[in-house]
């Protein structure tokens, strides 16, 4: 049992600050991800639950207990580095005793426990090699170990896969989420990639200079983006934006018309906003449809055949270039002319300053 | 082609570092020899590379002082001076390295600055505190002065060797339970040790060669080697012969500890150059 709150929690470095504000509650067993870009403070604001850097402002609570002041080591938290951070001067049997020794358990059960998960992580035959004689893999595994020994109330992952290679990254996303399910502790997880987000997350939480922009969980983030800018992250090829005016309404439904003149219902709430005010449709690759003859058409200057799907990069008639995803038999050439056609029930519009605007309907996945 | 070049290259670098080494040892090779010819063939012209050897110098060194007396109080300055500053310098570069404020890299640059200034423009202050303080003539004072002459040096030295374990592994230590002592102790010192081994070795080997604070400040009781040396050049006349054999017994054991030490010395010498 172990629930986290986080109350406006605050970080200034000098004179800049580097966390400004953030409130969160983290449920007990959930698997809550910060994701953002580079410099985005995720790293930071887990380094400050961690106990690693202190909290200028706002109230860290675990179990419901203030823990500002508390010692990273006596919070009752565990993290896995992104550089494993091994101790090399100690075996691995050493690597995960370091915390328990230092807890006072008496030696038979440092034993009997170290050896339980060395079991649960295939690591009983490398007990005694150093961490320099392990591969990448192995040591993100001591690493896991070293964290799972301690029974602690919360995991805290810092970009633990990201120095993997590409294969290991996919079987250990795998590993850490079935490995989740069954020791069920809390994690808050750090990436930047938005394919670990999205597989591990119960609940995401975006963020962007030191601001969250949208929690949530990932199909919600994935239908419901909250702004352009979480719209924009999440999602691979990422969300196509077009300019268009929002003109009327009809039956709660919002009108658009884009430059050309064509103009479509989009089942969305406009009510915050005046009608003929500028607004930004947004629609994922995968949603637009290639057509005989559309709302729109373009010119296509790139096609990347990735297999199982085609990626188009189609440059409009206003010069923007936009992508649209279709299925792997695509047949079409470069430099040829396709129509395009925006299914309206998967167009999102945001006003001016970046915010949605709600959808009618919520998507049933995203609920 | 690029072999020949490559070659060429190889044996004019090879040549070049015998050259310098062997420039660097002929005044302790001359020394050595020196020490074993009678005052006679010392000061002869031309110079003898080939004579009788003689231990009379030695025998006579023996005879007007006392040798071991000497030693050990190098050994005991030497060792003091270096076990105080690594002492004060661990904590000092631990909070440099890993917890640097604003004003760090000022503060070791000022640091470093305190050994341009040339110690004879502190002798008048330091003798007087030193004399006040009643560590005239004891190897504790001398031990302190070396101490604090060499600290710059061994802070910024361990600063360098501190500053290449990754920060990442003492915070594992912090998450581990770790309080800031045994992070310290069970995880950075281990992991640091070659680089404090290296510091030490430099350290003693300043203190050992350190002449100037010893003239100065001691006379008999706490007379390190370099006094004992001094005390051959007498204003009566320089006596090879006795002066060579006297410096020879003086660098002598810290030549042998250095030989079996010079891989971590080279790598203290050479820090953060080679990786």
């Amino acid at each position: 049992m172990a629930t986290l709150e986080l109350k406006n929690l605050r970080k200034t470095y000098l004179t800049e600050e580097i966390i400004k504000g953030v409130s969160l509650s983290i449920e007990d067993r959930e698997f809550v991800v910060f994701v953002g870009p580079s410099g985005c403070g995720k790293s930071t604001l887990l380094r400050m639950i961690a106990g690693l850097e202190d909290i200028s402002n706002g109230d860290l609570l675990i179990d419901g207990q203030r823990v500002n002041d508390i010692e990273p080591g006596h919070r009752g938290l565990a993290m896995v580095f992104q550089s494993y951070a091994l101790y090399p001067h100690m075996n691995v049997y050493k690597n995960m005793e370091f915390g328990l020794k230092l807890a006072g358990m008496p030696e038979a059960e440092r034993r009997e426990k170290i050896t339980a998960v060395a079991k649960t992580l295939q690591l009983e035959t490398y007990l005694h090699h150093k961490p320099g004689q392990l591969s990448g893999g192995q040591r993100q595994r001591v690493a896991i170990g070293r964290a799972i020994v301690r029974n602690p109330k919360v995991f805290l992952f810092d970009e633990p896969l990201s120095n993997l290679d590409a294969a290991l990254r996919g079987q250990m996303r795998v590993e850490l989420a079935s490995l989740h399910r069954k020791l069920g502790a809390t994690t808050i997880y750090v990436t930047h990639d938005q394919v670990e987000a999205m597989t591990m997350a119960d609940k995401i939480v975006v963020l962007q200079k030191g601001v969250v922009e949208q929690v949530g969980s990932p199909l919600e983030l994935y239908h419901h983006p909250r702004n352009m800018f979480v719209a924009k992250f999440i999602g691979s090829p990422p969300m196509n934006f077009l300019p268009a005016t929002l003109i009327g309404r009809e039956h709660s439904s919002s009108i658009i018309e884009f430059a050309s003149g064509s103009s479509m219902h989009v089942p969305v709430y406009s009510s915050a906003v005046a009608e003929g005010s500028k607004v930004t449709v947004g629609i994922r690759p995968e949603h637009i449809e290639v057509v005989e003859a559309g709302e729109g058409s373009g010119k296509v200057e790139v096609v990347e055949r990735l297999g199982a799907l085609t990626l188009l990069h189609i440059r409009l008639a206003n010069g923007q270039l936009i992508v649209v995803q279709t299925d792997g038999s695509d047949t079409s050439e470069i430099d040829s002319r396709v129509g395009l056609h925006l299914p309206s029930e998967h167009c999102h519009i945001f006003a001016e300053d970046g915010l949605a605007f709600e959808a009618l309907n919520r998507h049933p996945l995203a609920a | 082609m690029a072999f020949k070049v490559n070659c060429g290259k190889q044996i004019a670098v090879t040549l070049l570092g015998w050259g310098v080494a062997l420039w660097v040892f002929f005044p302790i090779f001359w020394m050595f020899l020196t020490g074993f010819k009678s005052e006679v063939q010392a000061v002869s012209t031309p110079p003898q590379l080939f004579f009788k050897p003689t231990l009379s110098s030695y025998a006579e060194v023996f005879e007007r002082a006392n040798y071991w007396h000497f030693t050990i109080n190098t050994v005991l300055v030497s060792v003091i001076a270096t076990g105080v500053a690594l002492a004060l310098a661990v904590p000092a570069a631990y909070s440099m390295a890993f917890m640097p404020s604003k004003r760090t890299r000022s503060t070791l640059l000022w640091m470093l600055s305190t050994r341009m200034l040339p110690s004879v423009g502190v002798l008048v202050p330091i003798y007087l505190l030193a004399r006040n303080a009643h560590l005239l003539d004891t190897v504790l004072g001398l031990a302190i002065v070396d101490m604090l002459t060499n600290l710059p040096i061994v802070i910024w030295m361990l600063f360098t060797f501190f500053r290449e374990v990754p920060a990442p592994i003492l915070e594992a230590g912090r998450m581990d339970g770790a309080s800031r002592w045994q992070e310290m102790t069970m995880v950075l010192l281990p992991l640091a040790l070659p680089g404090i081994a290296s510091t030490a070795l430099l350290s003693l080997i300043l203190c050992w060669n350190e002449a100037f604070w010893s003239l100065n400040l001691t006379s008999s009781n706490a007379a390190p080697l370099t006094a004992f040396i001094a005390s051959f050049s007498s204003p009566e006349g320089l006596f090879f012969g006795k002066l060579s054999a006297a410096s020879t017994l003086a660098v002598a054991p810290i030549l042998v500890f250095g030989w079996f030490s010079q891989k971590q010395l080279v790598r203290g010498l050479t820090f953060g150059a080679v990786k």
